[in-house]
């Protein structure tokens, strides 16, 4: 019997991954703009609430290098922009991880304890599922002082983790019982070392593929409640405000509403791409 | 089949009176109430009005007085809008944004089928691979940037349709909020049709529908359209929240009558009872929703067995 080099989970999935372009494209253009997001506001002379009287208005390629032009009160609509994109990425990765700690310690606990736990646990969810979510964050961002917009977050977070909790339950539940898992045990694996070598990686997978893909609904959610008037107050800018700010002024200023439009859409595509090529990189069941 | 229906229409009833009783202690825990202005009420007015709203009782007792008029479809006085009942207002939005929702519903499924389908006949084309990128755009374009950019296309650019406005619900003010609606929808339903249609073509039994000679068209009309139709089906529950999340966006851009505004001004305004009678109705027509779309799931698939 020849010996074949075993290629971990990890190794596999990046290999596959590595072979879609959309998704490394993807990857890479988040990590990009995340980081032009942090240094270009400082290669503007602007700031984000900085007001240039007599520049109000002005179109993208503006005067006194305002590249992306300004909005009605003269700010420069480069730097709000990439102060939104900073504002948006953190709140969303900050509701991400918040559903995540949830989810995972919620759908875990249902799907080890099983038996009346699980049922009554999930029936919980089910509940809550049947709301829409967007009736439970409106009711919550009245709770919580809006000129604190983490803390609206975090809350946002503690809602959304329904799906989370649903996946990791099903996972524990199915493997628990898995001839795999039997046949480790059989063979005298040790517990520790069964949940880190088989267990982990088979939840892991999915919970990874659903972060990326959560990230982009809570940049979305952010944004819709920015445009409801609920979200980032003025003067701060995320990108959500920017676009409600653009599509009062269409008729004037269409550059308002394009280029906050344009990352926001971009950003949103990028990570549901790079979503779909981890979904495909690392579910073992669909190659 | 019935029994089944029966039994989760009865389910039905415990899901709402948990939805209701949270919703009821949550909003009440709010910082705030109805009657706290920019300038603050004298206090013997501020008591008045709450006693006669009842908000000064114990607040079980403003719960168990709540469900005691639900029980007979009373949803109370509106606090913010006087002299409206909620039940007027909502019976006034209502019925717009249900018809603006539900056509946005069957446009998204009429041409979000077809177009699932045409990419999964195409697969690994050149055709596929623009229809998903297409329908790719559609998903991570939030409605809130697709209703100003057909508002400056069909409103002011090419001056076909106006840009918003009512006018007592003529067809033409109907077109671009539908349309802005159903954008995502369309992605949504072109996206699951096509992943179940590639299931379904490499199934043994379209093999021998196209063994035995039928033409193409038939294959796909009579054999693999209706199983792949399913998760479609099954996703129509959740589209509906997706359109009340949806309307709320679309009205306020278009400056639509509908209620999905009430929502978000009461729980602003604190009006507890406008947001709970939200909730409530909002609450029923997505849970009917839902036993709808498993209802149609088992009606479509007779493998699905209800003991």
């Amino acid at each position: 019997m020849t010996e074949v080099a075993a290629r971990g989970l990890w190794a596999d999935a990046w290999l596959r991954l590595r072979r879609n372009r959309a998704s490394l494209f993807a990857a890479c253009f988040i990590l990009l703009l995340t980081l032009f997001a942090f240094v270009g506001p400082h290669l503007s002379p602007h700031t984000f609430d900085t007001l240039d009287w007599e520049n109000m208005t002005v179109g993208l390629g503006g005067p006194n290098n305002h590249w992306l032009g300004t909005d009605r009160l003269g700010r420069d609509l480069f730097v709000r922009t990439m102060t939104g994109v900073q504002l948006s990425l953190q709140i969303a990765l900050l509701a991400t991880i918040v559903s995540f700690v949830i989810g995972i310690t919620y759908g875990a606990i249902a799907g080890f304890v099983g038996g009346r736990v699980d049922d009554l646990m999930m029936r919980f969810v089910d509940v809550l599922y049947s709301m829409p979510y967007i009736f439970i964050v409106i009711i919550l961002s009245t709770f919580i002082d809006r000129a604190n917009i983490f803390a609206l977050f975090a809350a946002i977070g503690a809602v959304g983790w329904l799906t989370m909790a649903r996946i990791v339950r099903g996972q524990t539940l199915s493997l628990r019982n898995r001839e795999f898992i039997e046949a480790a045990r059989a063979i005298g694996v040790t517990t520790p070392r069964i949940v880190a070598r088989h267990i982990m990686p088979n939840v892991l997978g999915p919970v990874v593929v659903y972060a990326t893909l959560t990230i982009p609904q809570m940049i979305l959610f952010e944004s819709l409640l920015s445009f409801l008037g609920l979200g980032v107050q003025e003067p701060a800018a995320s990108l959500g405000s920017l676009i409600t700010e653009g599509a009062k002024e269409i008729e004037s200023a269409l550059w308002m509403l394009l280029v906050p439009g344009f990352f926001l859409v971009s950003l949103l595509v990028c990570f549901n791409l790079l979503g779909d090529g981890l979904r495909d990189a690392l579910d073992p069941r669909e190659r | 089949m019935l029994r089944y229906a029966i039994s989760r229409i009865v389910g039905i009833i415990p899901t709402l009176f948990i939805i209701i009783t949270l919703a009821f202690f949550v909003i009440r825990l709010a910082p705030g109430g109805p009657f706290d202005e920019e300038q603050a009420l004298p206090p013997e007015i501020k008591a008045n009005l709450e006693a006669a709203y009842g908000l000064d009782q114990p607040i079980w007792k403003q719960y168990l007085r709540y469900l005691q008029g639900l029980s007979h479809g009373d949803f109370g006085p509106s606090f913010k809008f006087k002299d409206f009942s909620v039940t007027e207002l909502i019976a006034q939005g209502l019925p717009i944004s249900l018809s603006i929702g539900l056509s946005a519903v069957l446009l998204g499924m009429l041409v979000g089928v077809p177009l699932g389908t045409f990419a999964a006949l195409k697969q690994n084309t050149a055709a596929d691979y623009t229809t998903m990128a297409i329908v790719g755009l559609g998903i991570s374009v939030p409605n809130f940037v697709v209703a100003p950019l057909l508002q400056i296309l069909f409103g002011l650019q090419w001056r076909l349709l106006p840009v918003a406005g009512w006018e007592s619900g003529e067809i033409r003010y109907l077109v671009l909020p539908v349309a802005a609606l159903s954008f995502g929808i369309i992605a949504y339903v072109g996206r699951l049709t096509r992943g179940s249609m590639l299931e379904v073509l490499r199934s043994n039994y379209v093999r021998t529908a196209r063994a035995k000679g039928l033409p193409e068209y038939l294959v796909i009309w009579r054999h693999a359209l209706r199983p792949a139709l399913l998760p479609v089906v099954s996703w129509l529950g959740p589209a509906f929240a997706f359109v009340v999340t949806g309307s709320l966006v679309v009205e306020t851009v278009f400056g639509l009558p509908g209620s999905g505004k009430y929502l978000v001004q009461g729980a602003i305004n604190r009006d507890y009872s406008l947001v709970m009678g939200m909730i409530v109705v909002y609450g029923s027509l997505i849970v009917v929703c839902n036993l709808i779309a498993d209802l149609l799931y088992g009606w479509l698939d007779p493998r699905v067995r209800y003991d």
